[in-house]
């Protein structure tokens, strides 16, 4: 592709970015500030007393684990090699720093 | 040693809760008698988003309380000067009527355990508390309020009853107390002393808060009661008692209702509010 | 005798371990079960943690799987910070290394995304650009560098993680299908939203995000992609309100 086709192709992208985004922006309501995310709070309650998980004397260190019963990876049928070309080491999320 | 103009614990002697975002709506709609709130400090450290956004439109309305449960005072290490930076920073913007934190640890060699863990009350144990409450009042520049633990166990090697070792803590630090009734009703079940004497014993005039909370029963191995602080249901009836003993001695106190497993509809916990209110009516001011 | 706290957490995270010694009950006992209050409280809280941070794995693989292995994974990797918001860190490479988790090699992804999600969820806040500011010139265009909201997360998988997301999340969506996904993480305002990105967006992104131009960006996406699609890769960062600026540095004529 040559330069000036690059820059109209492009341009072009953009201008139909920009359209778009001007009409669904106007549409788009204004969220305000409700809704729940529990994951991760932190709270100062105690758990269930003394017989649950953590008094299990399971092995935790090996492999005791065995998977069992399955959720809904049973409904997906994705084999191991379904993804073409593993790109192991490749997949790392390209996170921004957060600022301090 | 604080100064005396850093004293400013400005809650309400008036019911409070622990604030839980799904009850954002109704606390603006229908919030009485609960005249203030109070929120886990680590809740509110992150960068942005609706945890900040909540916060900064509750602080419009109401006086919060930042209640930490990660400093670890009572490690054995020294304080995460990280955690301590993200605490200013909150105070610094937020402002809030009061800061708490627990007489417990749950940090050691970089690894946070998510419990507020026991220590042993000892001459050692009372200089590192110290030292940690000296380091954190520094930083924030305000005094700050600790509470009583529940306690599940005894240290052999404690030579301090627990009232005894908080009236030093506080004359040493100046750091004022927060009193939770049913940590002291859970902590005296299970290690067999009289509520009420440690209430004598206590150093009444240090608190600037109290906690309220429901709590579980269980046995030890020998089939004595085991209550657990799981903050998971309504307070109960011998808790209230223990509520009147207190502000009969104290006069009204900032009283805060704690609920934070299996957390109820807002009615439930502002019934728990209005109890409280009515056990602070009939305390002369 | 005293309790060192070294002690006291081996002993919490290993029930194997005896209870130390010089914790009392109530008749100056040994303490017993009752330090398996700590026990549990340190266990429960930190799975319940996992299972709220990580819905879709604990969808996938069901909650009695996700207690097992958060009970590995707790002991293996603590939190290392008091922010229990941002627990988990560790997870998707935990996952990797499972061998019994071997024929699911979606997971690892699958854990990244929702860790993107979470991280979008408690970023600072932005303003985002008008989207006028990108009707330039297209000489302009092409030199123009974008700045981007801290809050959006882009994800390169070899699997299609975005529709295995949607798969647990929305009960009419279709069955995932093989293929490699990017995905877009945007927080309009507050909620945090996966989007699919067009072959090649992920790149073209991660262009921009270290530094390239518009038009660097878009060749070296183009060698490897030909038919990359910028517009609908803009158009949802500009819906998503993640472009925070744009910088255009004209050249010396």
């Amino acid at each position: 592709m040559s330069n000036t086709a690059k820059t109209l192709v492009i341009a072009t992208a953009v201008a139909a970015a920009v359209s778009g985004a001007a009409t669904t922006a106007s549409a788009q309501a204004k969220e305000k500030c409700y809704g729940v995310s529990k994951a991760g709070q932190n709270d100062c309650a105690a758990g269930p007393g003394t017989t649950c998980a953590g008094t299990s004397t399971v092995d935790y260190q090996g492999n005791a684990w065995t998977l069992v019963d399955a959720g809904t990876c049973a409904d997906i049928e994705l084999p191991a090699e379904a993804n073409g070309t593993p790109r192991k080491g490749s997949l790392e999320p390209l996170e921004r720093d957060l600022p301090a | 040693m604080l100064d005396d103009a850093l004293r400013s614990n400005r809650l309400p002697a008036a019911p409070g809760v622990g604030y839980k975002p799904q009850h954002f709506t109704q606390i603006l709609e229908h919030a009485k008698p609960v005249a203030w709130l109070e929120i886990h400090a680590e809740n509110y450290m992150g960068d942005g988003g609706r945890p900040l956004a909540q916060l900064r439109h509750l602080s419009e309305q109401f006086p919060i309380s930042v209640h930490g449960v990660g400093l670890s005072i009572g490690g054995e290490g020294s304080l995460d000067s990280d955690h301590l930076t993200r605490l200013k920073h909150l105070v610094e913007w937020l402002n809030p009527a009061s800061f708490s934190e627990h007489l417990a640890w749950s940090t050691h060699d970089a690894h946070f355990l998510n419990d507020l863990l026991p220590l042993p009350y000892t001459d050692m144990t009372l200089a590192r508390v110290c030292e940690h409450i000296d380091q954190v009042q520094n930083t924030i520049g305000r005094q700050m309020l600790l509470e009583n633990p529940s306690s599940y166990l005894a240290f052999e090697e404690s030579t301090w009853s627990e009232p005894d070792f908080l009236r030093e803590i506080s004359q040493r630090t100046g750091c004022g107390l927060l009193l939770d009734v049913n940590n002291v009703f859970v902590s005296a079940t299970n290690l067999d002393y009289s509520p009420q004497e440690y209430i004598n014993e206590y150093p009444l005039e240090k608190v600037g808060e109290i906690h309220l909370g429901g709590h579980d029963e269980d046995e030890d191995d020998h089939g004595h009661p085991l209550l657990i602080d799981s903050h998971g249901r309504e307070v109960v009836d011998p808790v209230w008692a223990l509520l009147d003993y207190v502000l009969d001695r104290s006069g009204p106190k900032p009283v805060l209702i704690e609920w934070d497993t299996d957390v109820p509809d807002w009615p439930v916990l502002r019934d728990e509010a209005v109890r409280a209110q009515a056990a602070l009516d009939r305390v002369p001011a | 005798m005293s309790v060192s706290q070294t002690e006291f957490r081996a002993a919490l995270l290993d029930a194997a371990k005896p209870v130390p010694d010089g914790l009392l009950d109530a008749s100056s006992q040994p303490a017993g079960r009752r330090f398996s209050v700590y026990r549990n409280n340190v266990a429960v809280s930190l799975t319940e943690a996992m299972h709220q941070a990580f819905p879709v794995i604990t969808k996938l693989l069901g909650p009695q799987n996700m207690d097992g292995l958060a009970g590995l994974f707790l002991r293996q990797h603590p939190p290392s910070s008091p922010l229990m918001m941002f627990y988990g860190q560790e997870f998707p490479e935990f996952l990797s290394r499972m061998e019994q988790l071997s024929h699911l090699g979606y997971l690892p992804d699958v854990a990244r995304l929702e860790l993107a999600i979470r991280e979008s969820y408690h970023a600072a806040d932005s303003q985002p650009i008008d989207a006028d500011a990108l009707a330039v010139s297209p000489e302009d265009l092409m030199q123009a560098k974008l700045g981007f909201a801290p809050s959006m997360r882009v994800l390169k998988s070899a699997w299609p993680v975005h529709a295995i997301w949607r798969f647990n999340n929305d009960p009419d969506a279709p069955k995932p299908e093989p293929g490699a996904q990017d995905v877009l993480v945007t927080r309009p305002e507050y909620d945090p939203t996966p989007q699919l990105l067009p072959p090649g967006g992920a790149d073209w992104i991660s262009g921009l995000l270290s530094g390239q131009t518009i038009g660097e960006a878009f060749e070296i996406t183009t060698a490897e992609i030909p038919d990359f699609d910028l517009g609908t890769t803009l158009a949802l960062l500009l819906q998503g309100a993640a472009i925070t600026s744009v910088t255009i540095e004209r050249l010396d004529t």
